[in-house]
């Protein structure tokens, strides 16, 4: 039962995964986003941590899209937060000219 | 009904030293009156702003850990914009979110514990062990599973 579901499903990522129309030039080295909070074991988000939060908060002052940082899903909303906090008290900019 | 607050305002450059203090005399003040506690305080002096607030480039930092019910909170919300000393101020509710990371925390302590006495390890980490390596056990989501 629990074989069949196991295969099963390794079929369907399988087919999904199989290069589709993109040609060549898509599979270029692209480097594997890790989520830093994960991997730094960061529990707290803080607001107060201006360092930490630094890094997620580009030139033009908006919040690094998790597309881009490869934040995971949890700690992205974390750090949404922490970074609107952050700006309400004047730690960080909402936005620069 | 107690709660954890962290109260951060910020004061006006021009504010003396005094002046500060004498804020932060009255938060002292209004959080004994109204039955909460002032467990922490820090000052982190004065920091450039981030943006331009009013006329003001930068300000003093305080940071006040509160513990008590809402209505401290909203009074001292009250309080502070009416004072034209502040020029900004915010009031976060943190014990929740202080509970969540303590469980996080302890959970993965236990669970590292439980990988190192089933390694037949010792369950703390000892000095000298080398780079902290992560041992793949969320494996199975990457590759085929046969």
């Amino acid at each position: 039962m629990r074989e069949a579901r196991g295969r099963s499903g390794a079929g369907g990522r399988g087919g999904r995964t199989s290069e589709r129309k993109e040609g060549p030039r898509r599979t270029l080295f692209r480097r594997r986003k890790v989520c830093k909070f994960c991997a730094d074991k960061i529990d707290d988000v803080n607001y107060k941590d201006v360092k930490l939060l630094g890094p997620f908060v580009p030139e033009r002052g908006k919040i690094l899209p998790r597309r881009i940082s490869g934040t995971c899903a949890m700690h992205q909303r974390k750090l949404q937060t922490a970074i609107k906090r952050a700006r309400q008290l004047a730690l960080l900019p909402y936005t620069t000219e | 009904m107690t709660r954890q607050y962290e109260l951060v305002y910020i004061v006006s450059p021009n504010a003396t030293d005094e002046q500060v203090q004498g804020l932060h005399a009255q938060v002292e003040e209004v959080t004994g009156r109204l039955g909460g506690r002032l467990e922490r305080t820090e000052n982190w002096g004065r920091r450039r702003l981030a943006y331009e607030i009013g006329p003001h480039k930068e300000g003093t930092y305080v940071l006040e850990a509160i513990s008590g019910a809402g209505d401290l909170m909203k009074e001292l919300d009250r309080r502070l914009r009416v004072s034209d000393q502040v020029i900004r101020h915010l009031i976060v509710r943190v014990d929740e979110e202080h509970r969540v990371v303590e469980r996080t925390r302890t959970r993965r302590r236990v669970e590292s514990e439980r990988r190192r006495v089933a390694r037949g390890l010792p369950p703390e980490r000892q000095p000298g062990e080398g780079p902290r390596v992560e041992d793949g056990d969320e494996g199975g989501f990457d590759g085929a599973e046969v």
